[in-house]
């Protein structure tokens, strides 16, 4: 187990460091720099700036160095500092740019998670058991809808729903007064009023998907001759479903909440921009545009490790869950 | 698995009626009947074709289906609303034009329907010109106001009074032929490299599956925002359209990889794959020859289900300004007009593009769900 462990940890460590170096890559792909901007803003204002000056910002940014050195210079402060570099557009450090921000999308994310799981698992189970029944017909069809509908779509639905009959702008994560407060219960119980609009948008597509997959899980665990045994020794119905085919038809699930974490991301993002909440997703999109590298760099690196710590950890969970994986791991 | 059941030995005579009139079905029908056989009780997997069938259609034919060009704009009609096609037996097929008000206080445009106004609409009406196919000439449409330049906005009209009807149908061009082509790329990418990866297996195999994990762990929309604000705005349409295509079948390959993968491991072991080799068939001739018949299917099926999430992607990307721009018309770049609340609440029929992507994918999915239940039609 113990071996098991530090092999994944290292195997964390160099997915890590190449997300890191691909990401730069990409960041560099697009012609010019943040100076490009720079310039592209000063011009639409109708001001020059002299040839000598952007010599000079690229200096500071250290943007006239070489591509591995500049590489060099942000991974290692990452590393060794904790630094993950400048922001050019906000002048600010990137690290107290996001931090909140980041925070917030964790927020989301789990919510959301913890709203997938506690909505799809009782459909999902409740459909399998009563295969063809009204209700799993509902429940089936729902699930296409919820996995056909793109998240800003339902995002932007909502919003209108919420302009137009209640007259009131769902987007944000705070009311006014609370945007700029300290955090004190009072902003907690604002955020977490307005926080639900969001976590539902997030958590459809997944619960749609996860209700689809539980089902199909649990259908092919209920014919199982193990089923009709436990069925012929006498035990309760309800009791013999839970300990047994609804305990193996969860195995595949843990295996995929690692998956299901970027894609809580990636819809955070996107209905984020939409509804304009204060997390990471509009600012990543603003970083990318204005080829802000550290910033977007940070960002991705961020996501990446969460993602790449929702696997290991969906990993672990699944070896905890199935005694079988666990006999399989300790064996080598 | 598939050639094992095919190559079975005539059942002997004594066998029950019932038993060699089905065996004899199954072996005399080929597999594509067999798949179809099974396809059609999937009730919602016929409806989905149904649907999908006449929408691609119309796609290829968009400048006949729509009643005007995608760039054809009343300046003066912004924001203008669904008209009703009404008949009468004294003008045939008309729609009532607008008349418009401005508010004295938020000099907000009202559109009110003007009864006094009538436009006659007709059948294969002359209008804007087109190409079919992008090869002939032609300014026949299916519907439109028999005066060139009059509005005729059945699904109301954009920020710039352009009619929304023709451009969603513009749009399904682009956005409905992106997830194939997309797709397509994917699928010859998925193939190659899960066949690689599971045929050879040893240190390859997990050299690829690394790669697979890696690009896996990276969170696809973020990544897929960089890359596309990589792309120079210099570029025209078609590069970007293909540059956004390559964008979306960068990551969408890893999974039918996976799958080939997994299909070529469990193949491996086959009988009739011994059976070949023991034949003397050459390795080409076993992968390409008995191997890939086998799990083509399969694949298919997986395919079917990655189209829709591309064309998701596409809309999304479009959506946030990062994937295909105007003047390029595809349903996420008509969503990103719907962006602004204000809008959508003057003007909620912004949302129709949106309404068509759920119809499609929700379409899509059944028909993949149909197929995946019909790849294997022995069962």
């Amino acid at each position: 187990m113990l071996r098991f462990l530090a092999r994944r940890l290292l195997w964390m460590a160099i997915t890590l460091a190449a997300i890191s170096f691909v990401t730069f890559v990409v960041i560099k792909l697009p012609p010019g720099d943040y100076t490009t901007t720079v310039i592209a803003n000063a011009e639409a204002r109708g001001q020059d700036i002299p040839d000598s000056q952007i010599a000079e910002l690229k200096r500071h940014y250290g943007l006239d160095k070489p591509f591995l050195v500049q590489y060099w210079t942000w991974i290692s402060g990452v590393v060794l500092h904790g630094d993950l570099g400048q922001s050019f557009a906000w002048n600010q450090s990137v690290a107290s740019l996001i931090g909140n921000r980041v925070m917030l999308s964790i927020l989301l994310s789990i919510g959301s998670l913890l709203f997938v799981w506690s909505i799809a698992f009782p459909i999902g189970i409740y459909s399998a058991l009563r295969q063809y029944s009204p209700g799993d017909y509902v429940a089936s069809f729902l699930g296409f809808i919820g996995m056909a509908v793109p998240e800003f779509m339902l995002a932007l639905v909502m919003m209108w729903i919420g302009f137009r009959y209640f007259g009131q702008s769902v987007g944000g994560l705070f009311s006014p007064e609370y945007a700029d407060a300290a955090w004190n219960l009072g902003k907690l119980l604002d955020l977490i009023s307005h926080l639900w609009v969001p976590i539902v948008v997030v958590g459809v597509a997944g619960t749609a998907g996860l209700i689809r997959i539980t089902r199909a899980n649990l259908l092919d665990e209920l014919h199982r001759p193990y089923v009709a045994t436990a069925r012929a020794k006498g035990l309760p119905e309800w009791k013999l479903l839970l300990k047994y085919p609804v305990r193996m038809s969860l195995s595949p699930f843990f295996s995929t909440v690692g998956w299901l974490l970027p894609g809580l991301i990636s819809g955070e993002t996107i209905v984020s921009v939409v509804m304009s909440l204060p997390t990471s997703g509009p600012l990543l999109l603003g970083a990318v545009r204005s080829q802000d590298m550290y910033l977007v760099g940070s960002f991705v690196l961020i996501l990446s490790a969460l993602t790449v710590i929702g696997t290991m950890l969906s990993d672990l969970a699944l070896a905890w869950w199935d005694p079988r994986i666990r006999h399989r791991l300790s064996k080598g | 698995m598939v050639q094992t059941i095919q190559e079975q030995p005539a059942p002997p005579p004594q066998a029950a009626p019932e038993v060699v009139k089905s065996l004899r079905d199954h072996g005399a029908l080929p597999q594509w009947r067999l798949m179809w056989r099974q396809f059609r009780r999937h009730r919602l997997a016929l409806i989905g074709l149904v649907v999908l069938v006449p929408i691609y259609f119309v796609a290829v034919f968009s400048g006949f289906f729509a009643p005007a060009a995608s760039d054809s704009a009343h300046t003066s009609l912004p924001y203008a609303p669904p008209q009703r096609v009404h008949l009468s037996t004294e003008h045939g097929l008309f729609v009532y034009g607008y008349s418009s008000t401005r508010s004295q206080e938020t000099f907000e445009q009202t559109f009110t329907v003007d009864r006094s106004k009538i436009v006659d609409v007709g059948l294969f009406v002359r209008g804007d010109e087109y190409k079919v196919l992008g090869l002939i000439p032609s300014d026949i449409h299916l519907i439109g106001p028999t005066t060139k330049g009059e509005p005729f906005f059945l699904l109301g009209a954009d920020q710039s009074g352009r009619d929304l009807l023709s451009r969603l149908i513009h749009g399904a061009k682009v956005s409905l032929s992106i997830g194939l082509v997309g797709v397509a790329a994917s699928f010859v990418l998925g193939i190659l490299i899960g066949g690689i990866s599971g045929y050879f297996g040893g240190p390859v195999d997990n050299a690829i599956q690394r790669v697979i994990e890696f690009i896996m762990s990276i969170p696809t929309l973020p990544l897929w925002m960089a890359l596309s604000a990589a792309l120079p705005n210099s570029w025209g349409p078609l590069t970007r359209y293909f540059a956004i295509t390559v964008i979306l079948s960068l990551i969408g390959w890893t999974g039918l990889a996976r799958d080939v993968r997994g299909r070529f491991l469990s193949l491996r072991e086959e009988d009739f794959v011994m059976a070949a080799r023991l034949d003397g068939v050459g390795q080409r001739g076993i992968i390409v020859g008995h191997m890939v018949p086998s799990f083509a299917s399969h694949i298919i099926a997986s395919v079917s289900m990655a189209v829709p999430r591309m064309i998701l992607g596409e809309t999304s990307l479009s959506f946030l300004g990062l994937g295909l721009q105007a003047p390029a018309v595809s349903w996420g770049v008509l969503l990103e007009g719907a962006q602004n609340i204000r809008a959508v609440a003057t003007a909620p029929w912004l949302l129709t593009p949106g309404l068509a992507v759920v119809v499609v994918v929700l379409a899509m999915n059944f028909v993949g769900d149909g197929l995946r239940d019909a790849a294997d039609p022995y069962k």
